[in-house]
């Protein structure tokens, strides 16, 4: 394996997939160590986004064209079903987003914050009457 | 072969460095609104790997959907919440872990994918060959993305609507109930 992992084609021909995972953990990284609320969506998007990356690159043909047809027997299409499959993606992704906004919203009305920490602290309030000792949970 | 591979693999190497960077500021920043920007930043880059990749449908979805509308909401609840983000209380061990270790899983398993742009990758043998075939035939559209969103899988495209219809009538009803609540007792339950 070692030997492999070193040629140059094999590193070219890997390197789409291993960007997407180093962009998708960022955005996991984002989602789960940031207690503000729309960072947290932001970080959702970055990981979506990246996977959206490796469908299309999944998809691509070297040497083929847009699947648009040209008419010429002898073109090569890159793949379009991944294309369709992330378009749903993308306007499914963004009614998820507003929705989760709206949420956000909601909170900051009504809680006065979007910070994951003072939330959990006024959850804590709310059910046991009392100031949690030391502050942060988790 | 190789020259192409050579072309696309420089431009892809620019393109996610960018991204990467991107990506790492928006980590970093603690000022919203440059988050937020970046954001918008990151799905313009992406939408143009989009092209470079032949996915000129989904490049121009992205840019429109990623980079306008989403900035868009995300400006207005900034604009209804706060600017700025706290410094996170608690230790970044547990998620970095976690992180890293899903990486390691992923990027393992990504070394028994057929390599980036082969033409006979098991994806390009199954079924895509008979739409690019049929399309023109049965469908008479001459793109292909459009043709099977919109003809072959159009019940698929219907049920996306529903989708989106659910969530706007869910939004509509969680911000239109919070107005009519502040109004009549300034906001206190």
């Amino acid at each position: 394996m070692p030997d492999i992992v070193l040629d140059l084609d094999f590193a070219l021909g890997h390197y789409n997939y291993w960007m997407f995972v180093i962009l998708m953990m960022t955005g996991l990284y984002v989602t789960v160590s940031r207690g503000n609320l729309i960072k947290k969506i932001v970080g959702l998007n970055l990981f979506q986004t990246s996977v959206f990356m490796l469908y299309i690159s999944m998809g691509k043909i070297i040497g083929g064209t847009a699947p648009i047809l040209t008419g010429d027997p002898d073109t090569v299409y890159s793949n379009p079903l991944p294309h369709v499959l992330i378009l749903t993606a993308i306007v499914v992704g963004i009614a998820t987003t507003a929705l989760a906004l709206a949420l956000v919203i909601r909170i900051s009305e009504t809680l006065g914050t979007v910070e994951e920490d003072d939330i959990l602290k006024m959850e804590h309030e709310m059910d046991f009457g009392v100031r949690k000792p030391g502050g942060g949970s988790r | 072969m190789s020259a192409d591979l050579l072309g696309i693999a420089i431009i892809d190497i620019l393109l996610f460095t960018f991204l990467v960077v991107t990506a790492i500021a928006i980590m970093h920043l603690r000022n919203l609104f440059a988050v937020v920007m970046l954001a918008g930043v990151f799905s313009l880059l992406s939408a143009s790997l989009f092209v470079t990749l032949d996915a000129v449908d989904v490049a121009f979805t992205e840019a429109a959907v990623g980079a306008g509308i989403s900035t868009v909401l995300m400006l207005g609840t900034l604009a209804l919440t706060v600017r700025e983000e706290k410094k996170p209380a608690h230790s970044v061990f547990l998620p970095v872990l976690v992180c890293l270790v899903a990486g390691a899983a992923l990027i393992y398993g990504t070394l028994d994918m057929p390599a980036f742009g082969s033409a006979d990758a098991p994806i390009h043998l199954h079924v895509a060959p008979a739409y690019i075939e049929r399309t023109p035939i049965d469908t008479g559209v001459p793109n292909i993305v459009t043709a099977v969103l919109a003809s072959y899988r159009g019940y698929d495209t219907l049920g996306e609507t529903a989708v989106i219809f659910t969530a706007a009538i869910a939004v509509l009803l969680l911000l239109g109930a919070g107005i009519r609540q502040s109004g009549k007792d300034g906001g206190k339950e």
